[in-house]
C-alpha cells in the first residue's frame, strides 16, 4: 500500500465514520430515551436522500434547501412513529421493534411507488475538490458530510449537556420513573428525541444522497452498520457509538481497499459478534439494560 | 394438557379425519398458479412451525430464515455435487442446519432478549455473505446462487407412475413430511423439555436455581428449530430448483415474524393461522387488485395493526369465537324452554 493510496483511504474513512456516526448516534438517543432500537432508523436515512432525490435533482432547488427541506422531513416522520407506535407500546419495547419493522415495509413500500426500483442518480452540487496530492483527493461533497457530522454531533453534544431540555433527556435516558416523578415530561422529551434522532438519519442520508445512488432498499446496509456500532459502542451511549463510528469506518475502509467489500462486511459482522460475546455492554456501555 | 371426554376425543378424530379429506381435495379445486402457491405454503407452515418452537425459550431469532437457506444449500449442494439421492440429501441438508445452529449456539446463548435478536441477525448475515463472497463462488455460486438443482425422482411403483413435477403430486410429499415433522414438533412441546423450555422463558433464573441447565436447554430449542427450517429449506430447493443468496434475506424473516405475530405464538396452532390466514388474503386480494408492488406495504401495515389492536394475535380470536358460539347456544335453549 503506497503513501498516496493509505493517505486517500484515511479521507475516505474519515468521510464513511462522518455518515455512520449521524445515523448512529441518532438510533442510539432513540435508544436512550425511550427504549426502542428503531429497525426504520436505515428507512429514514433513506427518505432522506429521496428528498434530495425529488427536490434538488427532480425539482432543481438549491442543494442545501434541499438538504434541510429534507432534514424537517425525516424529523417529521419521527414524530409521526413517535405518535403512532412507539407512545401506545411504551411498555413494551419488543413491541415497538416490531411495529417499526412494520414501519420500515410502508415507508420501502412508498419509495418504490413513488420513484420505482432503479438507482436515482443525483448530479453533485459542487464539482470542487481539495487536491492534497497526487491521487490524494476530497470532494467537497464528502468534505460537506465530514462537516456537518462534526457540527450536529458538537452542537448535540452542547444541548444535552448545557440546555434544560438536554438534561431533560439524560434525566429519561437515565431512569424514566425518577424522571417523571421530577416533573419531566415524558412525552415531549420522546418527542423531541424522535425528532432529532430521525432528523440526524434524514439529514445523513440528504446528504450523501449525490455519492450513493439512492434506491428503496438502501437503507438495509444502513441499519446493519448502525447496529454494528451501537454494540461495539455499548447500546445507549452516545460518546461510545462516535467512537465505534469512528472504529469501525477505518476498519471497514481499509478492508475494502486492500481486499473487496463483502469480507468488509464479514469482519463488521464478526467485530459486533466478538463484543456482544465478550463484552456485550460495548466499549461505553455502563450497566445491563431492557 | 386438559383432558379431553370420550365425546370430544371422538369429535376430535373426526375434525382429523374432514382436515385430512379437505387437504387431499383441495389441489384439485385450484389453478396451477393457485397449486404452486400451495405447495409453498406447506413449506411455510414448517417453517413458522419450526420457529415457534424457538420462541417458547423467549428468544427471537433472526436467523431462522438464513437456517432454512443453510438445509436448501446444503441439500441442494450434496444431492448436486456429491450425487446423493435426493431424498437422502434432504435429511442431510436439515442435519447440517442443525448442526450450524448448534454451533451459533455457543456464541449466541450467551446473549438474551434483545442482544439475543442482534446477535442472531450478525450470524445469520454473516452465513449470507459467505454464501455471496467470491472466494467461494465454486462452491456457493455468489450473489446468482445454485441452479439446476436435481428434483425429487419419479416414484415408479407397478402400474403408477407419480411425477413430482407436477405440484399436486409434489404437494402430497410436502404435506406427509409436514404432517410427520408437525406430530415431532409437538410431541416435543408437549414433553417434558417442552415444559422445561417454558419454564426456562418465564422463570429463567428459577429454572437454572432447580437445576435445569439453560444454555444447553435453549441451544437444544434452536438446534430441534433449526432441523425443521433447514427440511423446509430442502423441500423448497428441491421442488424450485434454484436458491440464492436474496431468497433468504431480511426481507423473508420479516415475513416469517409476521405470520408469527400476527397468527400469536402461545398455542402450536397460532403460528399456522397467521401463514395460512395472511397467504390468502395476500393471494386473493393483492393478486385480485394486481398490485404485487403494495405486498410490503400490506405486510407492513398488518403488522402493525396487529401489534397495536391484536397484540395476542389471531389465536386469541378463538376462544372469544368459542365463548359467543356457547353463549348464544345457551341464549337459545333458554329462550326455548318456555315454549316446552
Amino acid at each position: 500500500m503506497t503513501l498516496e493510496l493509505f493517505l486517500q483511504t484515511v479521507a475516505n474513512a474519515t468521510y464513511a465514520a462522518s455518515y455512520m456516526a449521524l445515523v448512529a448516534v441518532g438510533l442510539v438517543l432513540i435508544f436512550g430515551v425511550m427504549g426502542v432500537i428503531n429497525f426504520a432508523h436505515g428507512e429514514l436515512y433513506m427518505a432522506g436522500s429521496y428528498a434530495v432525490v425529488a427536490l434538488y435533482a427532480g425539482l432543481g432547488l438549491p442543494f442545501f434547501l434541499a438538504v434541510f427541506i429534507g432534514l424537517i422531513f425525516v424529523g417529521l416522520l419521527g414524530l409521526l412513529m413517535e405518535y403512532g407506535l412507539f407512545r401506545p407500546l411504551r411498555d413494551n419495547p419488543l413491541g415497538g421493534l416490531i411495529a417499526s419493522i412494520g414501519f420500515l415495509l410502508i415507508l420501502q413500500t412508498i419509495a418504490v411507488l413513488g420513484f420505482g426500483v432503479q438507482m436515482e442518480h443525483v448530479p453533485p452540487s459542487t464539482q470542487d475538490k481539495i487536491v492534497f496530492s497526487d491521487g490524494v483527493v476530497l470532494t467537497y461533497q464528502r468534505l460537506y458530510v465530514i462537516v456537518a457530522s462534526v457540527t450536529l454531533l458538537s452542537a448535540l453534544w452542547l444541548f444535552l449537556r448545557r440546555s434544560k431540555f438536554g438534561w431533560a433527556l439524560r434525566a429519561c435516558a437515565q431512569d424514566r420513573e425518577a424522571a417523571v416523578l421530577q416533573g419531566i415530561s415524558i412525552n415531549n422529551t420522546a418527542r423531541l428525541a424522535m425528532f432529532i434522532g430521525a432528523a440526524l438519519a434524514g439529514v445523513a442520508g440528504a446528504l450523501t444522497a449525490p455519492l450513493v445512488a439512492p434506491t428503496p432498499y438502501m437503507g438495509h446496509p444502513v441499519i446493519i452498520t448502525a447496529f454494528i456500532i451501537i454494540i461495539v459502542g455499548g447500546i445507549g451511549s452516545l460518546e461510545g457509538a462516535v467512537l465505534a463510528a469512528i472504529i469501525y469506518g477505518f476498519v471497514s475502509t481499509f478492508v475494502t481497499t486492500i481486499y473487496d467489500g463483502t469480507l468488509a462486511n464479514i469482519v463488521g459482522l464478526l467485530l459486533m459478534l466478538i463484543v456482544l460475546v465478550v463484552k456485550p455492554t460495548g466499549l461505553f456501555g455502563a450497566k445491563e439494560r431492557a | 394438557m386438559p383432558e379431553r371426554g370420550a365425546s370430544s376425543g371422538l369429535s376430535w378424530a373426526l375434525g382429523c379425519v374432514l382436515l385430512a379429506v379437505a387437504l387431499i381435495v383441495l389441489p384439485h379445486l385450484l389453478s396451477l398458479s393457485q397449486k404452486e402457491i400451495l405447495v409453498l405454503l406447506v413449506i411455510n407452515v414448517l417453517l413458522v412451525s419450526s420457529y415457534r418452537l424457538l420462541t417458547l425459550t423467549g428468544e427471537w431469532s433472526l436467523a431462522h430464515v438464513v437456517i432454512m437457506g443453510v438445509g436448501a444449500y446444503g441439500s441442494a449442494l450434496v444431492a448436486k455435487e456429491l450425487g446423493v439421492p435426493v431424498p437422502l440429501a434432504m435429511l442431510v441438508g436439515a442435519s447440517i442446519a442443525a448442526l450450524v445452529a448448534f454451533l451459533l449456539s455457543f456464541p449466541l446463548f450467551r446473549m438474551k432478549g434483545f442482544y439475543f435478536l442482534i446477535g442472531s441477525f450478525a450470524a445469520g448475515e454473516v452465513i449470507r455473505l459467505i454464501w455471496k463472497w467470491s472466494e467461494v463462488t465454486w462452491l456457493f455460486g455468489g450473489p446468482k446462487g445454485i441452479k439446476l438443482i436435481p428434483p425429487v425422482p419419479d416414484i415408479k411403483l407397478f402400474s403408477l407412475d407419480i411425477d413430482f413435477y407436477d405440484p399436486v403430486n409434489y404437494y402430497y410429499l410436502c404435506l406427509i413430511v409436514v404432517a410427520i415433522s408437525l406430530v415431532i414438533l409437538y410431541r416435543v412441546e408437549r414433553s417434558r423439555i417442552g415444559l422445561t423450555f417454558h419454564a426456562i422463558h418465564w422463570q429463567d433464573k428459577l429454572a437454572e436455581s432447580v437445576g435445569v441447565n439453560t444454555f444447553r436447554y435453549r441451544s437444544l430449542a434452536f438446534v430441534v428449530s433449526a432441523f425443521f427450517a433447514g427440511l423446509a429449506g430442502a423441500l423448497y430447493a428441491h421442488y424450485i430448483g434454484t436458491v440464492n443468496p436474496n431468497r433468504f434475506g431480511v426481507e423473508e424473516m420479516t415475513y416469517v415474524l409476521i405470520w408469527a405475530i400476527v397468527g400469536g405464538t402461545a398455542t402450536f396452532y397460532g403460528p399456522i393461522l397467521g401463514v395460512v390466514v395472511l397467504t390468502i388474503l395476500n393471494e386473493v386480494v393483492l393478486r385480485a387488485l394486481g398490485v404485487d408492488v403494495m405486498r410490503p406495504m400490506f405486510y407492513g401495515a398488518l403488522l402493525i395493526v396487529s401489534i397495536l389492536f391484536l397484540p395476542d394475535g389471531l389465536e386469541s380470536l378463538v376462544p372469544r369465537i368459542r365463548a359467543w358460539l356457547a353463549e348464544r347456544k345457551e341464549k337459545r335453549a333458554v329462550a326455548d324452554q318456555p315454549a316446552r
